[in-house]
């Protein structure tokens, strides 16, 4: 117990140092990178918990894909941060008012969770016990068994979503070559040379 | 006081000694395997390769490895030198620490954990970063248009690789890599009554993804023929224009590093693992170390004569093929693996 108290220490300090690191480094590329830190630390926390599952698909989803996307944006970007940022502490107010919203609703899902049983009983999926079944196979049993057909129409928002984008950007231009790879691969020398026969002395 | 050392000191200390041994051991194979693919190469090119350094040139990496550590390392003025310097040290580590959960025979892995294949899918999607850092920070056009090139061909391969691994787990119910291995004792071959050989791997069962996992390892490991991020025509070296000496080795290290891994993972995932190709009693006599080390190694000759023989690809031409090829056969495969094992009854 000791020790995972100290790895929990560990991981949320870390975690917290750098997330205030994401907003307070001039750097925006710097910035980036703490989140990446910030990301790794959420992951420890969860494999502390037990949810190796969410752990590593925290780290394949948003430290390999999403972040890699970002950290690309940010250094394409040709922006002076610093001016930007001089008025920034305006918006304090608002950001901590949003911060007390959460911080509110948190303690009223934790504490309606402690505070009456029902809500605990009520939940339709009990967690089963690790001995029992892994997580990966207890979040499989939740998302494809249980909750099928939620998890499909979850899929089509995300696929509307994405012929959206496609749609937004996709434009065909006219006068630029293709290469068509099925067309190349389907030449034969038939179609493709031409046998000329020149008399000597008159060229074609 | 006890209790403390025999729970935590005791454990800690064998776990060091393991990961010491195998980093050890780790590198020493990578030294052989970069010498290995140099005198595939030359033969190939009817060369002779390095042959000077020691007995047929067997300690050329080593000559090697001293000539980087002594020279001085330079770091460009206009660099962003934190980051310049931690990219090479991410790119190693990551690689590096993906070994933890590889199993070299029955029981001999460092940490048996039971999302091991998630764990190397998250780290070595991880590898990229090195390279984007390493080619912002050198603040040059080429570093950066290498580290352009890489992020976005390493991104899209991941998505095949994915689903490749997929269809290997929908065939063994576990993420565990022992257990991946375990199943493969019995498949297609002992299906069709005959006794247990190379034929139960998942490479004969799964063909198709077993061809699209070996061509995707390539580019995700940025092996020739696609290795855009550092075309030498085109970028110089890409991402590692600017590094020199042992920040420079170290990127060698991270990559080859990550080559012998996708070895010993498409041995995992495809031919077996540690079981040995027939149940003969002299084969079953010999350690499972030695398939496994064997298999991987037949696996990096592979990926040695790719280098060899196939021109590099054009950046274009790499990206239809992530993701108009093998992106559509790897989701239909998903697909067809799934039904064939509902319909049949064949899923653990």
């Amino acid at each position: 117990m000791g020790l995972q108290a100290l790895f929990f220490y560990l991981f949320a300090f870390v975690a917290v140092a750098s997330a205030f690191m994401v907003i307070a480094s001039r750097n925006p590329v710097y910035s980036v990178l703490f989140l990446i830190l910030t990301f790794f630390n959420a992951a420890g926390l969860f494999l502390l918990t037990g949810a190796e599952f969410l752990a590593m698909i925290l780290l394949v989803v948003y430290v390999g894909a999403v972040a890699v996307l970002f950290l690309f944006v940010v250094m394409m970007l040709d922006i002076d941060f610093a001016a930007l940022r001089a008025g920034a502490l305006e918006y304090a107010p608002v950001g901590a008012l949003i911060g007390v919203i959460l911080a509110v609703e948190l303690i009223v899902v934790v504490g309606g969770a402690t505070l009456s049983p029902e809500i605990a009983k009520n939940s339709a999926m009990p967690i089963p016990p690790v001995t029992e079944r892994t997580n990966t196979a207890a979040l499989g049993d939740v998302l494809y068994t249980h909750y099928a057909y939620f998890f499909q129409i979850a899929g089509l928002v995300l696929l509307v979503a994405m012929i959206g984008a496609i749609v937004l950007t996709l434009r065909h231009r006219q006068n630029i070559k293709r290469q068509d790879v099925s067309a190349q691969v389907a030449r034969t020398p038939a179609t493709a040379v031409e046998v000329v026969k020149v008399k000597p002395g008159q060229g074609i | 006081m006890d209790a403390f050392i025999s729970t935590y000191v005791w454990p800690a200390v064998i776990m060091v000694a393991q990961s010491l041994l195998l980093l050890v051991a780790l590198l020493l194979f990578i030294a052989y395997v970069l010498l290995a693919d140099r005198k595939i190469w030359a033969a190939v090119q009817m060369r002779r390769g390095p042959n000077v350094v020691g007995p047929w040139g067997l300690f050329q990496s080593f000559a090697d490895l001293l000539k980087f550590v002594f020279k001085e390392p330079v770091i460009p003025a206009g660099a962003n030198k934190a980051i310049f310097l931690l990219a090479p040290l991410v790119s190693v580590t990551l690689a590096l620490a993906t070994w933890a959960v590889v199993p070299l025979n029955e029981g001999w892995v460092i940490a048996n954990i039971n999302v091991g294949i998630l764990y190397i899918f998250a780290i070595s999607s991880l590898e990229v970063y090195g390279i984007i850092m390493g080619g912002w920070a050198s603040n040059s056009k080429y570093p950066f248009l290498g580290a352009l090139r890489s992020a976005a061909q390493m991104v899209s391969y991941e998505v095949s690789i994915g689903f490749v691994i997929v269809t290997v787990l929908l065939c063994v119910g576990s993420l565990n890599l022992t257990d991946i291995v375990n199943s493969q004792a019995d498949g297609l071959g002992t299906r069709l009554g005959l006794p247990p050989s190379f034929l139960d791997w998942h490479w004969l069962a799964l063909f198709p993804m077993f061809i699209v996992f070996f061509i995707s390892a390539l580019a995700e490991t940025n092996r020739p023929p696609f290795d855009l991020p550092e075309a030498e025509s085109e970028l110089v070296a890409g991402f590692m224009v600017e590094y020199g000496s042992t920040p420079y080795m170290m990127f060698m290290l991270g990559e080859y590093a990550a080559i012998c891994l996708m070895c010993a993972l498409t041995t995992i995932l495809f031919l077996g693992g540690w079981l040995p190709p027939v149940d003969f009693w002299l084969i079953n006599w010999v350690p499972g170390i030695v398939w496994f080390v064997l298999k991987a190694s037949l696996v990096f000759f592979m990926f040695a004569m790719v280098k060899a023989f196939v021109p590099r690809y054009r950046y274009d031409q790499l990206m239809r093929l992530g993701w108009k090829v093998f992106l559509p056969i790897s989701l239909a495969m998903v697909v067809i693996v799934a039904f064939v094992l509902k319909l049949t009854g064949w899923s653990a």
